[in-house]
């Protein structure tokens, strides 16, 4: 039974990450992020890893995917300017299939901001950050065990995807302590990339996909002699202008990420029956379901579907929630970034109302209660347990 | 003679330089010394980023990166940490080099990593059409620059060696036999490797300069093949290829020569020299 102990969950990031087997770190220090640097910086070396502070976030991301190229597994941390600065190589990551993690501790923004409070509002920018039509991962924990968890599963899903996964989790959660058990993972439970079947010679093609529709492409150094580029590029890795063949390698690209709203589900709490559903992640959705519970008890049938995947869009997830639900509250620390995709995918089943906020504050609960009885007093939706509607308004 | 076809990609040619492209030149000097040295390159990493430089690694049968522009010593230097093993060559021009790569080229020379870069200098951006570069020299016309280029031509080799780079290098694609030399020393050498190396701009730069044809360009090379440099803010005009003096001239050769630790001795990554 691991041993309970205060930890931050910036820490619990580092910390997952090398049980997840990461052993080359390159990063820049930025607010409020650069305790993951810190701790890396002091561990890896003790377990025979690479920790590099490069000049800058580009270069650390240029040295991640090139370790990554030689064999290992890789990670970087930042927040939202450094995140921006990232952009171009998480395409490159895409394109070229290259593992990695990339970390975003996001705070108030855009630009400079408020480099030491919590914000969600890269949340878009780790969909569409990156120029060109790429598909994007990114995972949203809302606690510090979650951190640590989230982080394993980010390393899992990149290697096996052979994919940039961005993991974004708000100040607040970066930088809380809580009391966590972390258990080790299992050697089983650690995901290694694919290995090609094919042998070394004229004929190898680095970028042929395999089942999963991920090209298993060799380490460098493994007596594979291949091309890498960002171009676009046919299965031999040698570039191409043919539309038809990059048509063929972005769908490919696109579809080969499908598997990971399978494999991480949303959190569901009291969605059985629930009426009114709030959506949210990361710190968000903590206050949200103590609201959950508070609303429960004042007769309203509340409920909480967290998404831990926000991209690939959890579509089934959220659609499965406006069939159900009378009443979807959205709820996040920046002006509308996820509402506006589950605005789309609730295609009008079911009213949808925005709980936003920003400035580094969080949504406090009384806030999203207000939301909800606002919402619950425009739609005239929701009744109170064994209630009939008119009898549940007239108790407001 | 050595026949440096077997380490050709031949299924990827035609290759894109133009006609009397120096790259080319460059790059058959790089071929016969990883042929002389290299029973196979199964161990030899070429990382490019963007230009007409940076294409001429995908035609060499090795592992090749081409990476995003300006970055490629990012890449290497990652990819070195985590392949020490691996003889990493990072191959870069003039404006991928000393422009949007320029910090990225202090800091690796800094850190003196194990690897050598070859930057082929045409002084232009060549891939885009022959917009300025910071190696452009003053008076040319360029695409970007149609009223003449104000701005002095930055010494990549002195840049270099101030960054803290352990071998320092520049050679042209006149003399092809002496670029041979200096690759060998740079591959060879035990640290950060820098080489300047001279080449053309056929197709852009010298045409819109007038000043030749490939062979008038090489061979203007050869005239400023001398141990001094002249000071080319003091000339008003450029001159056409029959004496084109427009040109800087730079020393040749090898130019910086020391020792100390390479950052994966610093991080523990291989043994020190001396060390077991």
């Amino acid at each position: 039974m691991p041993e309970k102990r205060l930890l931050q969950g910036n820490e619990a990031c580092a910390l997952g990450a090398l049980a997840a087997g990461c052993r080359f770190f390159a990063g820049y220090p930025i607010s409020p992020s650069s305790e993951i640097a810190e701790y890396m910086a002091r561990r890896l070396p003790k377990v025979g890893g690479v920790f590099i502070q490069m000049e800058d976030e580009m270069a650390s991301m240029g040295a991640i995917l090139g370790a990554s190229l030689g064999g290992k597994k890789v990670m970087t941390a930042t927040s939202g300017p450094g995140f921006s600065l990232m952009q171009e190589h998480l395409g490159y990551a895409s394109l070229a299939e290259i593992p990695c993690v990339v970390i975003d501790v996001m705070r108030v923004g855009p630009s400079t901001g408020i480099p030491t409070a919590p914000a969600q509002g890269d949340v878009m920018q780790a969909r569409w950050g990156s120029h060109g039509d790429r598909s994007a991962v990114a995972l949203a924990p809302a606690s510090v065990a979650e951190v640590y968890e989230l982080t394993i599963a980010a390393f899992n899903i990149a290697e096996r995807l052979r994919t940039p996964v961005v993991m974004l989790y708000d100040e607040v959660i970066g930088h809380m302590r809580e009391g966590v058990a972390l258990a080790e993972p299992a050697p089983a439970d650690l995901w290694s990339r694919p290995s090609t079947d094919q042998k070394p010679g004229d004929s190898f093609l680095p970028y042929q996909p395999n089942s999963e529709d991920v090209a298993a492409v060799p380490d460098f150094g493994e007596g594979y002699r291949f091309h890498v580029t960002g171009l676009m590029h046919n299965e031999r890795g040698y570039p191409t202008t043919s539309a038809p063949v990059t048509n063929r390698l972005l769908e490919r690209l696109e579809s080969k990420l499908r598997p990971v709203t399978e494999w991480l589900q949303p959190e569901r709490y009291h969605m059985d029956d629930a009426e009114v559903v709030y959506i949210a992640y990361g710190i968000t959705a903590r206050i949200a379901r103590q609201s959950v519970d508070r609303l429960r008890v004042r007769g309203i049938r509340a409920g909480l579907l967290r998404p831990r995947v926000l991209w690939p869009f959890p579509e089934d997830a959220v659609k499965a929630a406006a069939r159900h639900a009378r009443q979807i509250v959205v709820a996040e620390m920046n002006r509308g970034q996820y509402a506006c995709e589950i605005e789309r995918a609730a295609a009008g089943a079911v009213p949808v109302t925005r709980c936003l906020k920003g400035g580094g504050d969080l949504i406090s609960e009384d806030e999203l209660e207000a939301c909800v009885m606002d919402a619950i007093m425009d739609h005239h939706q929701i009744n109170r347990i064994g209630e009939s509607p008119s009898e549940a308004m007239a108790k407001m | 003679m050595i026949d440096v076809k077997p380490l050709l990609r031949m299924d990827m040619m035609p290759h894109m330089l133009c006609p009397g492209c120096g790259h080319g030149i460059v790059m058959g000097a790089l071929l016969r010394v990883l042929q002389r040295r290299f029973a196979h390159l199964d161990q030899v990493a070429l990382v490019a980023g963007i230009g007409c430089s940076s294409r001429v690694v995908g035609y060499i049968d090795a592992c090749t990166l081409h990476t995003t522009h300006g970055r490629s010593l990012t890449f290497a230097t990652g990819l070195k940490l985590a392949r020490p093993e691996l003889t990493v060559i990072v191959v870069t021009g003039d404006g991928d080099g000393l422009a949007i790569g320029g910090n990225h080229l202090i800091h690796a020379a800094h850190r003196n990593v194990d690897l050598t870069c070859i930057l082929f200098n045409n002084e232009t951006y060549g891939m885009t059409g022959g917009q300025a570069a910071p190696t452009t020299v003053p008076h040319a016309f360029t695409t970007t620059t149609p009223y003449t280029n104000n701005e002095p031509p930055l010494d990549a080799a002195k840049l270099a060696e101030a960054a803290g780079a352990t071998f320092v290098a520049r050679g042209q694609a006149f003399r092809p036999d002496l670029l041979e030399d200096i690759l060998d020393q740079a591959i060879d050498h035990h640290g950060f490797s820098f080489l300047d190396v001279m080449t053309d701009c056929t197709e852009y730069f010298a045409r819109k300069n007038s000043l030749g044809i490939g062979s008038d360009l090489l061979f203007s090379q050869g005239r400023m093949a001398v141990d001094v440099a002249q000071d080319l803010n003091a000339r008003g005009t450029l001159h056409p290829a029959d004496g084109w003096q427009m040109r800087e001239t730079q020393p040749m050769g090898v130019l910086h020569r020391s020792s100390r630790p390479t950052l994966e001795e610093q991080l523990g990554i291989v043994p020190a020299k001396g060390e077991r």
